[in-house]
């Protein structure tokens, strides 16, 4: 147990919760070095909100020492709380007050002369594409302008750590990717920030490391590639016109599994052109007709089918029929 | 800054939150004045025929039944406000921001206290208006605002603690009923002597009637006798327990 503050932003040791008899966090222990992105990856239940709501002063931890920006979250609360900025699952705005309120409460809680929180109101406003409804109020946003107000209320005081709890779910495309370019941009600016998600598209592409969390354990840690080398590589799907061109196309790559309800072929690929390539090139030279294809990455059941042996709430039951022998 | 400085001014900026909530949703405003109002009329022209009370015009022993009843409704608006406002995110955000604790409830409490001000004077004018008539002199008046005052904020502290407590607003409602019901079971609209016997013993002591007669005896110039100090007590105790259930509530919250 460190008695002096660690260097990384955040330093969590042997960090369990207990909810009742249910444990939600089993011991958990994680490094992010300042000014990094890290992504906690995980189902529904995973106990990512649970971490995160230690991690932020909001609830006590059972046992574990826990160090945000140098100072301990059950010694010194108020210095973490000083040096965080939270984004939380559920919007944190006051749906009564406007956008500017909404920005400018954030700023005198902040202790900012009253200046500053009109200059940084203003700029966060315009940033985060807010500027025509700063004057409405926020109970009328929609889930991605509440999402963006939500963020920059967080971003007033200039944080040094900010922790962001799955801030793209229940958004739409478009906002979703808005979110990413902010979170990106923050990372370039030297802010740390801590990132739960369930997306793995969305932690491979914002995080520089990932911890994969199950069950209230951390059950792989790594780059975004160190963990997609631990999932087997993706598949290509083929769909046939009748049973007598699938055959004639399973025959052609050796005996491999073939499901006549759906007319299609499932082949593993690491999904490069060159593969997928080798793979047409054969069907051509025997003339057979490929009516459909797609392509199949690996994703957070296919990590989580790896590393735990059973899949997330059965989003994949159509693709296991097709594996089935 | 000291602690001291960034709690005041903490709660300063959570009181013009809650202000600004007020007139956002002045419903709960229009209620305080509404229904006190309504309910003035309803018995000094409705039933304030039937009702005798020991010398006096009914309309001067109304007054200050009329104002406790909008002081236990205005906590009812009070408790829901606070329950709505709980389960929002922007709790959860003030809990990890380095702010006072306490700015959150006192600037509920004191927003709630201020309301009811607002409200409680505007039915004293309307009462004024239809022919009350108070003797009171610029002394006792002082004397009646300060207790107005300290009589909503130990019921702004308590329905702040229920609304907290209760954590819906529907909920919060229904504990917030306990409070509407205790001036009809005090000296607030009837003298207590004409309750039956097992009844008095509750009503005859309960804080609503040591308040509503120490008001009426300020008022009309008439003694007050012990209920000013037991209606003091009766406030502080109450701001006081109320103070402590809701910071209970308030830290419980956060151990989901």
């Amino acid at each position: 147990m460190p008695d002096r503050p660690p260097l990384a932003a955040i330093a969590v040791t042997g960090l369990r919760k207990s909810f009742g008899e249910h444990t939600v966090l089993a011991g958990i222990d994680l490094e992010v070095p300042a000014g990094t992105v890290f992504s906690l990856l995980g189902p529904n239940g995973a106990g990512k909100t649970t971490a995160v709501n230690i991690l932020t002063t909001l609830i006590r931890a059972d046992a574990g020492e826990v160090w945000v920006g140098g100072h301990s979250v059950t010694r010194e609360p108020d210095a973490v709380r000083a040096a965080i900025g939270v984004t939380g699952q559920f919007s944190a705005v006051d749906p009564l007050l406007t956008g500017e309120e909404n920005l400018a409460l954030m700023g005198d809680l902040h202790h900012l002369p009253r200046r500053e929180t009109r200059r940084r109101t203003t700029e966060l406003l315009q940033r985060f594409d807010l500027a025509d409804a700063a004057g409405r109020q926020a109970a009328g946003y929609s889930g991605g302008m509440t999402r963006r107000l939500d963020l920059a209320m967080s971003l007033i005081g200039e944080p040094r750590i900010l922790f962001l709890d799955e801030p793209t779910t229940g958004l739409d495309p478009r906002s979703r990717r808005t979110m990413w370019q902010v979170i990106h941009d923050l990372a370039a600016s030297a802010v740390t920030v801590f990132l739960t998600t369930q997306y793995l598209d969305e932690a491979d592409r914002l995080a520089d490391r990932i911890a994969l969390l199950d069950h209230g354990t951390v059950v792989a840690e790594g780059t975004p590639d160190e963990l997609k080398r631990l999932v087997p590589g993706g598949h290509i799907s083929l769909q046939f016109a009748d049973t007598t061109v699938l055959d004639a196309a399973a025959n052609a790559l050796g005996d491999i599994p073939r499901d006549h309800d759906s007319l299609t072929l499932q082949i593993p690929s690491d999904g490069s052109v060159a593969s997928l390539k080798a793979l047409l090139d054969r069907f051509d030279d025997r003339s057979i007709a490929v009516q459909k294809l797609s392509i199949h990455t690996p994703d957070l059941d296919d990590v989580f089918f790896a590393l735990t042996g059973y899949t997330n709430a059965g989003a994949s039951a159509g693709e296991e029929k097709v594996t089935t022998p | 800054m000291s602690t001291l400085t960034y709690a005041l001014t903490d709660s300063s900026t959570m009181l013009r939150r809650v202000l600004r909530h007020t007139t956002r949703d002045p419903s709960t405003l229009i209620m305080a004045i509404v229904l006190p109002g309504v309910v003035l009329l309803l018995l000094d022209f409705g039933f304030g025929g039937a009702i005798h009370t020991s010398g006096g015009r009914y309309i001067d022993y109304l007054v200050p039944g009329i104002v406790l009843m909008g002081a236990c409704y205005s906590a009812s608006a009070t408790a829901v406000a606070v329950a709505t406002d709980s389960t929002q995110g922007i709790i959860d955000r003030f809990r990890t921001m380095a702010i006072a604790r306490s700015a959150v409830l006192t600037g509920h409490v004191l927003g709630s206290t201020l309301r009811a001000m607002l409200g409680t004077a505007l039915v004293v004018f309307l009462a004024l208006a239809i022919g009350f008539r108070p003797t009171a002199d610029p002394l006792h008046w002082l004397a009646v605002t300060g207790l107005v005052a300290l009589t909503l904020f130990a019921i702004a502290w308590i329905a702040t603690a229920m609304g907290l407590a209760s954590g819906s607003a529907s909920g919060a409602a229904s504990l917030a009923a306990i409070l509407q019901i205790l001036p009809f079971l005090s000296a607030a609209f009837v003298p207590t002597e004409t309750m039956p016997g097992w009844l008095q013993t509750f009503t005859a002591n309960q804080p609503m009637t040591h308040i509503v007669s120490a008001l009426r005896g300020l008022l009309t110039d008439t003694p007050v006798g012990n209920h000013g100090w037991l209606a003091v007590t009766w406030c502080a105790g109450a701001a006081i327990a109320g103070y402590l259930w809701a910071r209970k509530a308030y830290n419980r919250r956060a151990e989901r």
